[in-house]
């Protein structure tokens, strides 16, 4: 379901760290059925880039079929969401703190991104900002 | 479970606001010193329920909540198919006013979230005298935006499910699950172009960074509550507000966002209770 860690060799262990919580959405996303129907008519790629570390996650109606972890040349997303390690990891905390507690409160205070085909991405609003928050329910 | 009827009771007022006619709906528990409420931005009266239902609090207070034209089960006004709805200062106002004004209400406390925290410094500055106390939830002087708003309204997206997703963001992770998902509900019911119409009031006639100084808190006392997980208007855009208004009341509240009323009543509540506490002990 991933590329294998070598494409993660170069990594620091705070971007690795973040990086391993968006390896999980499979399982994290795929076992949550009403999110799964949620997303019933997704289905494209998006981006989640680490400092600038990229994941590709690949929905299929709903279910993350794929991340690729690591650069791919001359690959298209629909969009891409973009931040740094030190805020994956405060945004992924079970109960995080104000401003890293929505992507959007992360991109008005200039802590995040969200570039590309933004129409999916709205029409489907609640349905992303789910699956990207995933990785707060394995955290302590 | 035996079935419970709550004490609330919804009631229609028919008034004239700028030479059309309204029907307004409203929702009303209690005795004794007015409390109007006005909820959100594309939301209805439905966020004060609780505070309807709370005995402690209508042992004491006239509870009155009322849907904005446009919104809950307030209609437009006829002709409305017409319009292009954009919420303006003086419609807002006059909306607050007539009603007061429709029920012949003695001095009403007024309490408002979001925009409604907002328009609680036009009143405060142009209309105080008729006010006993003003209580602004999430007020701010001046609000920026981080979206585009047109999302809210366009044939290719469901307005309704990106209104309530994009707000969603706006509580606080504490809230309750129930309590948030029937805040979102509200939003997922919004009339077509309401939330965009009503953010017109935000963007286009919302600074009131040079008025707020001007503002008399000692003819009507002000009282502005804020959630500290709301990055709408935040805990420092209310605290600079507040600043300019000497003698107003502030606090920011732990572990409440943008609708502390609906998404964590139990919450709101124990900051709110002093206030109106405040409030009774003026009136006495």
């Amino acid at each position: 379901m991933h590329a294998p860690l070598p494409a993660m060799a170069s990594l620091g262990s705070a971007e690795r760290a973040q990086v391993e919580n968006i390896l999980r959405l499979p399982d994290l996303v795929n076992n949550n059925e009403p999110l799964v129907r949620r997303g019933q008519f997704v289905d494209l790629e998006f981006q989640l880039v680490v400092d600038s570390f990229p994941c590709f996650v690949t929905i299929a109606q709903g279910r993350v079929t794929k991340v690729h972890a690591g650069p791919l040349k001359m690959h298209s997303s629909a969009f891409v969401v973009r931040t740094s390690a030190a805020h994956w990891d405060k945004f992924w905390q079970r109960h995080p703190e104000p401003w890293w507690h929505d992507l959007f409160a992360m991109v008005k205070k200039g802590y995040a991104t969200i570039d590309g085909d933004l129409h999916p991405f709205m029409c489907n609003l609640q349905y992303f900002k789910d699956v990207i928050a995933s990785p707060r329910r394995t955290r302590a | 479970m035996t079935a419970v009827i709550e004490p609330i009771v919804g009631r229609y007022l028919k008034l004239q606001l700028d030479g059309r006619e309204n029907r307004i709906y409203f929702e009303e528990a209690g005795e004794g010193i007015p409390l109007v409420c006005v909820h959100t931005a594309g939301a209805d009266a439905r966020q004060w329920r609780h505070l309807l239902n709370d005995e402690e609090v209508t042992r004491h207070f006239r509870v009155i909540a009322f849907d904005m034209p446009w919104h809950g089960k307030s209609f437009p006004p006829r002709g409305f198919e017409k319009d292009n709805y954009q919420l303006t200062t003086r419609a807002f106002m006059d909306a607050i006013r007539g009603f007061c004004a429709g029920l012949a209400l003695d001095r009403p406390v007024f309490m408002g979230c979001s925009i409604g925290g907002r328009i609680v410094l036009d009143l405060a500055r142009f209309h105080g005298r008729e006010f006993r106390s003003l209580i602004g939830v999430q007020c701010s002087d001046h609000h920026v935006p981080w979206y585009d708003s047109s999302w809210m309204n366009r044939p290719d997206v469901h307005g309704g499910e990106v209104a309530a997703a994009v707000v969603s963001g706006m509580m606080a992770p504490q809230s309750p699950a129930w309590a948030v998902q029937e805040t979102l509900w509200m939003y997922k019911q919004g009339g077509p172009g309401v939330f965009k119409g009503d953010l017109y009031f935000y963007g286009s006639e919302g600074d009131f960074r040079e008025q707020a100084a001007q503002i008399d808190n000692a003819a009507c006392p002000l009282y502005l509550l804020t959630g500290e997980y709301d990055y709408s208007a935040t805990p420092e855009d209310t605290l600079r507000t507040a600043a300019k208004i000497p003698g107003a009341y502030v606090q920011v509240m732990k572990e409440v966002g943008h609708f502390p009323m609906s998404e964590n009543p139990a919450q709101f509540r124990s900051y709110l209770m002093p206030v109106l506490q405040m409030i009774r002990e003026r009136s006495a």
